[in-house]
Order: C-alpha cells, then sequence, then structure tokens
C-alpha cells in the first residue's frame, strides 16, 4: 500500500505534468514562429551570402567583420565602416533623445492624472489608452500631414509672418524625433501613472511639514518612489525606438536610415542576408543590455511606500 | 498662501499636461477633418465631402487588404487566446514547479525583441520552409500574427486569475463534479471577462502589425497596414485619410469595449 505520502507526491507530479500539457500549444507557436526562428538569424548570420539573395552554406565571419568594419577593395585593409557607424550612432542617439523627451512629457502628464479625483481619473486614463491602441501606422501619417511643407504647422507658421518660407521638417531626423515622441508617449504614461498612482501623499505632506521646497519634495520624495514606473517606462519606449521601422520609413524619407531600414536594405536590394542577420542580432545584443540594465536596477531599487 | 496651499501642486505639471493631450488628439483632429475633404489635395479645404470614403469602398486592393487583415486577426486572436488561457491556467494558482520561471519568460519573450528582428528572422525561417513545403498561403501570417498576440491576450487572463481564489473550484471538486465539469461551470464564468480583455487585445494588435507582416507576407498578401504603407511612401492622397478615419473608429470602438470589460468589477 503507497503511503499518503506517496500519494501526495504522486498527485503533485500529475498536476505538474498536466500543467506543462496545458501551457504547450502557447510555448510551442511561440517557439515555432518567434523565439526559434532567432537561432536561425544567429546560424545565418556566420554564413556567405548568396548570389540572388538568400545564404550560400560555407562558414564565414564576414558578415560579423562589417557590421562596424569595411574591407579596402584595393589594399584589403580594415577600416571603420562610417555609413554603419553613423547609422548605429543616429538609431541609438534618437532612440535616447526620444526616451529623454517622452519622460519629460510623460512625467508631469501621469502626475497631473493621478492626482485628480477617484472618477475622473479612469477617463484621462481612456483618453491616454485610446492613442495607445490605435494603429502606430496612422499616428505616424497623422504626425506627417502635420509637419509636412503644406501642413498645418508651417500654414500657421507662414499666416503669422513668423517665417517666409516653409520650414522643411519632414524626412529630417527632427521629424523622426517627433513621430516617435509622438507615437510612444502613451507607453511612457502609461508605467509612470501605474506608480503615480500608489503614491502616498501622505509622505508628500510630511516633507512640507518639515519645510521642504516644491522642487525638493519632486526630487526627494516623489521621484524616488515612482522610480519603478519611470524605469519601466524608458526601457517600453527605449526599446521600440531602437527597433523602430515605420515612423523613420514614412517620416525620414529614404535617406536618414535607421538601423531597422538598415537590416531591410540588407535583405532587399543589398541581397546580403548574413550581414541583415548580424546586424540583426546586434540589434537584440543592445537590447538585452538595456534589459539586463533594468532588472538589476529594479531589483536595487525596491522602494517600499505606504 | 497657507489657506491655498495644495500638497500635490506641482508649479508648470499642468500645463505640461494639457499641451500632452492636445498634442496626442490634435493631428489625429486633422486627419480624420481631411478625410471629409472634397478637394483632392490634403492640404487646401474644399469644403465637405464623402467621396474619399466612396473612393476607399470601391479599391478592390483596399477591401481585400481589408478583408485579409479581418480574417488573420480574428484566427490570430481566437487561437491565440485559447492558448493564453490554457497557458494562464498553468502558470497561476499554483505553488512555484520547476519550469514556471521558463514559461513567464518564454510566454513574454515576443515582448522583449525589436518587431524587425522578430520580422527578419520569419522571413528567413519561413522562406526555407516554403521552398521544402510548396505552400505559400496567409498559414505564415496567422502563425507569426498567434505568436505575437500570445503575450497581450496572456495579460488580462493572468491578471483576472490571479484575482480569483479556489475556493468555489475547491467546493465543486468536493460535490463530486469532475475538473471537466467545474472548468466548465466555475471557472470559466468566472474568468470570462479576462478571456474576453484578451481576445479583443489579441485582435486590435494583430490588426496594427505593420513590420513582421511586411516581412513575412508573400506576394499579393497585403493587410490594410501594409498596403496603407506602401500607399504613404508612393505620395499622400486624402483616400488614405479616409481609410485612416475608418479604422480609427473601428480601434475606438475596440478600446472603449475592451475598457468597459477590464473595468468592471463582479
Amino acid at each position: 500500500m503507497a503511503t499518503a505520502e506517496e500519494v501526495a507526491k504522486a498527485a503533485e507530479r500529475r498536476d505538474v505534468r498536466d500543467r506543462w500539457l496545458l501551457s504547450a500549444p502557447a510555448l510551442l507557436v511561440i517557439l515555432f514562429a518567434a523565439t526559434g526562428p532567432l537561432l536561425i538569424v544567429l546560424v545565418y548570420s556566420f554564413l556567405t551570402p548568396g548570389a540572388y539573395g538568400d545564404v550560400k552554406w560555407q562558414f564565414s565571419a564576414d558578415a560579423w567583420t562589417s557590421v562596424f568594419l569595411e574591407r579596402d577593395i584595393f589594399d584589403d585593409t580594415l577600416s571603420l565602416a562610417a555609413a554603419h557607424v553613423t547609422i548605429f550612432w543616429r538609431s541609438i542617439k534618437l532612440a535616447v533623445v526620444t526616451t529623454l523627451a517622452t519622460l519629460a512629457l510623460g512625467f508631469p502628464t501621469a502626475y497631473f492624472m493621478a492626482t485628480r479625483s477617484e472618477k475622473t481619473r479612469d477617463l484621462w486614463l481612456f483618453l491616454i489608452t485610446i492613442p495607445f491602441w490605435t494603429n502606430l501606422l496612422i499616428r505616424t501619417f497623422a504626425v506627417l500631414q502635420i509637419i509636412r511643407n503644406e501642413g498645418i504647422v508651417n500654414t500657421i507658421l507662414l499666416k503669422l509672418g513668423i517665417v517666409s518660407a516653409p520650414i522643411q521638417i519632414l524626412y529630417t531626423d527632427t521629424a523622426i524625433l517627433i513621430g516617435m515622441a509622438y507615437v510612444y508617449l502613451p507607453l511612457m504614461v502609461l508605467p509612470i501613472y501605474a506608480s503615480m498612482e500608489k503614491l502616498d501623499f501622505r509622505l508628500v505632506e510630511a516633507g512640507y511639514d518639515l519645510y521642504a521646497t516644491r522642487f525638493k519634495v519632486l526630487r526627494k520624495i516623489i521621484f524616488p518612489l515612482v522610480k519603478p514606473g519611470v524605469i519601466a517606462g524608458s526601457i517600453l519606449v527605449f526599446i521600440p525606438a531602437l527597433g523602430a521601422y515605420v515612423t523613420p520609413s514614412v517620416l525620414g524619407g529614404g535617406k536618414n536610415m535607421m538601423l531597422s531600414n538598415l537590416i531591410e536594405l540588407q535583405f532587399g536590394q543589398g541581397r546580403n542576408w548574413p550581414l541583415g542577420s548580424a546586424l540583426s542580432i546586434t540589434v537584440m545584443i543592445i537590447v538585452m543590455a538595456a534589459l539586463l540594465a533594468y532588472v538589476r536596477n529594479a531589483g536595487k531599487s525596491g522602494v517600499r511606500h505606504g | 498662501m497657507a489657506s491655498n496651499f495644495s500638497i500635490k501642486h506641482q508649479p508648470g505639471f499642468t500645463a505640461i499636461a494639457a499641451t500632452c493631450f492636445i498634442v496626442l488628439y490634435l493631428p489625429i483632429f486633422v486627419l480624420v477633418v481631411y478625410a471629409f475633404n472634397a478637394a483632392s489635395s490634403t492640404s487646401e479645404w474644399g469644403g465637405f465631402s464623402l467621396k474619399w470614403f466612396q473612393s476607399a469602398y470601391q479599391n478592390t486592393q483596399v477591401i481585400d487588404a481589408t478583408l485579409r487583415s479581418f480574417q488573420i486577426g480574428a484566427i490570430a486572436a481566437v487561437l491565440s487566446t485559447i492558448f493564453a488561457t490554457m497557458a494562464a491556467l498553468a502558470t497561476t494558482r499554483t505553488a512555484s514547479y520547476p519550469g514556471l520561471t521558463f514559461k513567464y519568460a518564454a510566454i513574454n519573450q515576443p515582448l522583449m525583441v525589436p518587431e524587425i528582428v522578430t520580422g527578419v528572422a520569419l522571413l528567413i525561417f519561413f522562406s526555407r520552409i516554403k521552398i521544402f513545403t510548396g505552400y505559400s498561403g496567409i498559414g505564415y501570417l496567422v502563425a507569426a500574427h498567434t505568436a505575437f498576440c500570445i503575450p497581450f491576450a496572456y495579460l488580462p487572463i493572468r491578471a483576472r486569475l490571479e484575482n480569483m481564489d479556489l475556493t468555489l473550484e475547491r467546493a465543486a471538486a468536493d460535490l463530486y463534479a469532475t475538473p471537466w465539469k467545474t472548468f466548465r461551470r466555475i471557472t470559466l464564468p468566472l474568468l470570462w471577462p479576462g478571456i474576453l480583455a484578451g481576445l479583443m487585445l489579441a485582435f486590435v494588435i494583430s490588426l496594427d502589425d505593420v513590420v513582421i507582416t511586411e516581412f513575412v507576407k508573400s506576394g499579393g498578401q497585403d493587410t490594410l497596414p501594409t498596403y496603407m504603407l506602401g500607399q504613404i511612401r508612393r505620395g499622400i492622397t486624402p483616400e488614405i485619410n479616409a481609410i485612416s478615419t475608418a479604422f480609427l473608429l473601428l480601434s475606438v470602438a475596440i478600446v472603449t469595449l475592451f475598457f468597459f470589460v477590464s473595468r468592471k468589477r463582479d
């Protein structure tokens, strides 16, 4: 006869097995159409490009060398690939500035929302949620219509006589920046708001009782308490901004490439799938580094309140 | 000053918040207004007209792409919601067991990778399968959409499950209900709002996707967003405004519904 302990253990094993069976379909689909193919990208980055796209099954580290370096066709020396470095630098710069811009705008907005009465808070949340769920391409297109030379911004500036000729914003880095800040703003506001909503304002009151200035209260009390939300928001904006495809394609014109456009080029006209793969992996490494920094930071700043 | 000193006030914050909300809605507002413009350019106002909606409606490419978007969105949303529900049941309301953390990481993985990288990965992988099997239908798009919709569908379902304790299920089991009967009569009805929210979220996410679809689709498999991207790159006509407006209305309707479903307390 089995002891009660053995029966309980068998039941537990059965439970764990059932739980694996239940999660199997989701895990398999993700393995097949998301995670698994990433490994193939890694393999492809070490192969030789085929003449008409795709690859030849021949090992080569050329793709990885040419992520940042280029070989001189005459004397075979390696030098820094200026074009790639420029695009990497532009993408990282634009992603960082976008993150900072959305933070500067999003933090006060989240604060404003969280300090409303409980009833109206839902309405403000709803108003921030709508753009969040509206198609990104449509929102980018909406920005395009505002900032182009015949758009409303230039029309108003011209009518007011502030400028004599329309300012060329479209197809510049500024346009990409405006577009990204616009489309990713809700991604910054929502997590900050989630932290801010839980903020205990008695702590703020205590700060004022101890003669803190408004700025000091903001810097020493409010900001440290909502820091997890700020970090989450920054990550949520930085990752898609770094890999942004739609915004630079629509607002940057063909010239101001970002990483995603460079990658796409390798799979299109460039016909260099291994290089495209190596670039993709590089983007992923940058993202993973950012995520890792986030996880470590979030672990450290486990501020508790309430 | 002491009498009306508000501890919640921060100078300039309200002004910035107001600017944010105006800036968020102004471009969308302008886009919608110009959808009703009679003039054929989007820089001057030529009076009210519905002709761009009519022209979009008569454009077979638009209708074709719209139907494809709905078809992929519906299948991907239903599949991902079913799989996400099962996964949520398997990963909540339990003591930690071997593999639980792995499951969380695996389910959320599509959220951690930039879309462009997933797009490229699927392009490579599926092009191999296409050569191997000869099949080039919309199955690839459905598979890709289902995969990246799973983490989104999983979110509200898991949240809902975590707020449900096991008391009722235990009571049902005590009264000799079979596990299936307990699930159907107790768990499922209680979980339903979460499942519905997950379904809508997944549908919207699928409908909105541009990047992954752009890389996975074969010739003649444009969805509405990839069709629109192609048009915008070629130059803009108010017809795109009209399509966007219709699309916008649909999104707002779904979000509103989602908001009420997920906010509803029982």
